[in-house]
């Protein structure tokens, strides 16, 4: 019955006027290209007609994956082993996902197992890896821009600790590793917090002597590097900078200024 | 003094009031990170039960964090007006949550109780509540303020447009303020948290927002949500209309927001001093929002919508135009899912209104927490049953620049139909001459305006 209710009004309602029915556009359109926000979306009664319901599920379906995504561990641990330094594979103390997203206290603390694999390395600088809030961003970003960063700090005779890959870690577990490898400085790769239109944006955190205990105002931050937003070779640049710099005047944070305007 | 409730043959010992009102507490991620929350669902009720019997005049003697140490404990119990707590003071928790939702409780009732009422009185008959009870009491309230307009009158939403924009492009921000007011949008304020703090940002935005509300003679008020010391400093050369500020329930919260009640009042008593308001004085606007104190590590042993509440008394010296909690924003670690969130909002909403605020919500969410656009439409309708004052109104709910979920133009609408809402009256009648709205609410067909044409 309802089948034939259905090709009934088919029959009634050909193709062309289906995809001809249109629901309410706005006649502002063009102010579209003064914004990214989601305007002059048009309208039907009061309702966003389906195609941009849709647009923006899509978009919050690819931050909800990212948020759940996991670091692929072997693929990374391939690419890494270009750089010939040895790469550890680490896991903060929240247990999995539900319990890292309720509990940051647990991301930024290593189990102990974990801090038990790590030994006094008297490095320059320690580069960790963490999933963050989206491992998707660390699987396509932290390599790339590791091959832009690494020859930059190794050219500048710096010795870097071995590679921490760290799951469910928060951008603080970065010091505890770079405390225990007993390195000068942490450089912290991490997925950032998926926006609508940035599941993948990497994070850049820095710590000079970086030690268990200290907060956001210790640390520099680059942030959004992927395709669309800042580039691996920018990135990069940046990182470098601030690492020359905090080694130079022995100090990372709020205290450490963009003298250069090499930060936006 | 220790609280205590027997249950069958376990006795559950309370060590002191705000242990009690923390284990009362409805279930939240953050009370458990905090490690305040029940350690069983017979324990909360059981916490429940004893909080019923605490007789609301306690609150006035046990002081949750100590009054030599907390400006805000302070300030509840220095203007706590014994006059109109009269007619309660005898009651229990128990028996307030009673009365509250017996008809004798009416609007006017309720007026007139509020100044005799503190936070921590209604954190305590919330947590005897259950949503419907929220509801039908904050439904009773009314709270209206002015400054060009009237909101908060019953049978009215109004919504903040939050144009915001990634880099504070003024062409940007102007093309979503132009998109929000043909969709009927921004009679409580139309106000842009702005990328950078820098004064001079805000100076442009400010004479920005000011010439399109002239041109257009607009019956609303704008804000740019800077710190409160930066719309301080710039005061004297730019169109401030209403002083924002975040704000908490703890002295050390608002030190972390690097404010006080006196740099509070000194930013009150200079907006008011400019006398922008053409039919009323209400000149502030705050944002609050159940965790912060917490994320600040400034809780002070309380469960965080006890804080929450707790910033209500600072936000009430101040009468405020706009108090809006932020309820989704601060991320899973603090309240989990659409559940928590939806729950939060309820109690936000409720503990406002009975305090006397114009209390507005931010419904929203962000993409690390369990929720989405759905756990928003229910919180939307549950908020408009409710009587809240106002809510957002962003482009499509996607705030680009803060990177958040909240409600759209569209969702006003579509409150404002289903439960037969209205705008603001005099941003209504704007609305019918412009052609945007008809009589009936509707929205119109727009083919041309003036408001495209400078853009």
């Amino acid at each position: 019955m309802h089948k034939q209710q259905c090709s009934a009004t088919t029959k009634r309602t050909p193709a062309s006027i289906i995809i001809n029915y249109s629901f309410m556009a706005d006649p502002w359109i063009q102010l579209k290209s003064f914004t990214p926000a989601r305007i002059a979306l048009g309208r039907t009664g009061t309702a966003i007609p389906l195609k941009e319901v849709l647009q923006f599920r899509m978009a919050h379906a690819h931050a909800r994956d990212a948020v759940y995504s996991l670091a692929d561990v072997k693929t990374l641990q391939d690419q890494l082993s270009v750089f010939q330094l040895p790469v550890h594979v680490l896991h903060s103390s929240a247990a999995d996902r539900h319990e890292y997203l309720q509990r940051p206290d647990k991301g930024r603390k290593l189990d102990e197992s974990s801090a038990q694999l790590l030994t006094a390395t008297s490095s320059d600088v320690a580069i960790i890896i963490a999933d963050g809030l989206s491992a998707t961003a660390v699987n396509k970003h932290a390599v790339p821009l590791l091959q832009q960063l690494i020859p930059l700090i190794q050219g500048a005779g710096m010795s870097i600790a071995p590679i921490c890959l760290v799951q469910q870690g928060r951008v603080a577990v970065g010091d505890e590793v770079a405390a225990l490898l007993q390195a000068k400085a942490a450089i912290m790769l991490i997925g950032e917090r998926p926006g609508l239109s940035s599941p993948d944006s990497l994070g850049m955190y820095l710590t000079y002597r970086p030690k268990v205990g200290l907060t956001d105002e210790a640390r520099n931050c680059i942030s959004n590097i992927r395709e669309a937003g800042l580039s691996y070779e920018a990135a990069a640049a940046k990182t470098f900078y601030l690492l020359r710099e905090a080694v130079r005047l022995q100090l990372s944070g709020v205290q450490l200024k963009d003298n250069e305007h090499l930060l936006s | 003094m220790a609280y205590q409730c027997t249950i069958g043959n376990t006795s559950y010992r309370f060590e002191d009031l705000k242990t009690l009102l923390a284990k009362a507490s409805p279930y939240r991620s953050g009370d458990a990170l905090a490690g305040l929350a029940a350690g069983s669902y017979e324990e909360r009720v059981a916490a429940q039960i004893a909080l019923a019997d605490v007789p609301l005049k306690t609150f006035l003697q046990e002081a949750l964090v100590p009054y030599e140490t907390d400006e805000i404990t302070r300030l509840i119990i220095d203007t706590h007006n014994p006059g109109a707590f009269a007619r309660i003071s005898h009651m229990t928790v128990g028996e307030w949550r009673d009365w509250l939702l017996g008809d004798e409780a009416d609007t006017a009732t309720l007026q007139q109780l509020a100044p005799g009422i503190t936070p921590e009185m209604t954190a305590a008959v919330s947590k005897l509540m259950r949503n419907q009870d929220l509801i039908s009491v904050a439904r009773k309230c009314e709270v209206v303020t002015k400054f060009r307009n009237t909101i908060g009158l019953k049978g009215r939403l109004s919504t903040r447009l939050q144009p915001n924009h990634t880099t504070d492009d003024p062409k940007g921000i102007a093309a979503s303020i132009v998109d929000g007011l043909l969709y009927g949008s921004g009679d409580a304020v139309i106000g842009i948290n702005p990328a950078t703090d820098s004064p001079s940002a805000v100076i442009t935005l400010l004479e920005m927002l000011d010439r399109l509300r002239q041109q257009f003679e607009i019956p609303t008020q704008s804000c740019v949500l800077c710190h409160v010391t930066t719309a301080l400093e710039i005061m004297p050369q730019a169109p401030v209309d209403l002083v924002f500020q975040s704000i908490g329930g703890t002295e050390r919260t608002n030190s972390s927001f690097g404010v006080n009640i006196a740099l509070l009042k000194e930013a009150h008593d200079a907006a008011l001093s400019l006398q922008r308001g053409t039919i009323g004085n209400n000149v502030m606007y705050f944002e609050t929002g159940q965790g912060s104190a917490l994320s600040a590590n400034a809780h002070e042993g309380l469960d965080q919508q006890t804080c929450e509440a707790r910033a209500y008394a600072v936000a009430r010296h101040f009468d405020p135009l706009l108090v809006n909690t932020v309820v989704g924003f601060i991320g899973p670690e603090y309240l989990f899912d659409g559940k928590q969130i939806i729950r939060a909002a309820l109690e936000d909403h409720f503990c406002g209104k009975l305090l006397g605020l114009p209390m507005g919500v931010d419904v929203c969410y962000t993409n690390h927490a369990e929720a989405d656009q759905d756990d928003m439409d229910n919180l939307l309708t549950l908020l408009g049953v409710a009587g809240c004052n106002y809510i957002m109104g962003i482009p499509g709910a996607d705030d680009i620049m803060l990177n958040y979920q909240s409600t759209s133009f569209h969702d006003a609408l579509y409150v404002r139909k289903v439960l037969g809402l209205r705008p603001a009256p005099e941003f209504e009648q704007w609305l019918l001459q412009q052609g945007i709205m008809d009589a009936h609410g509707n929205q119109l067909p727009v083919h041309t305006h003036r408001l495209l044409e400078n853009l």
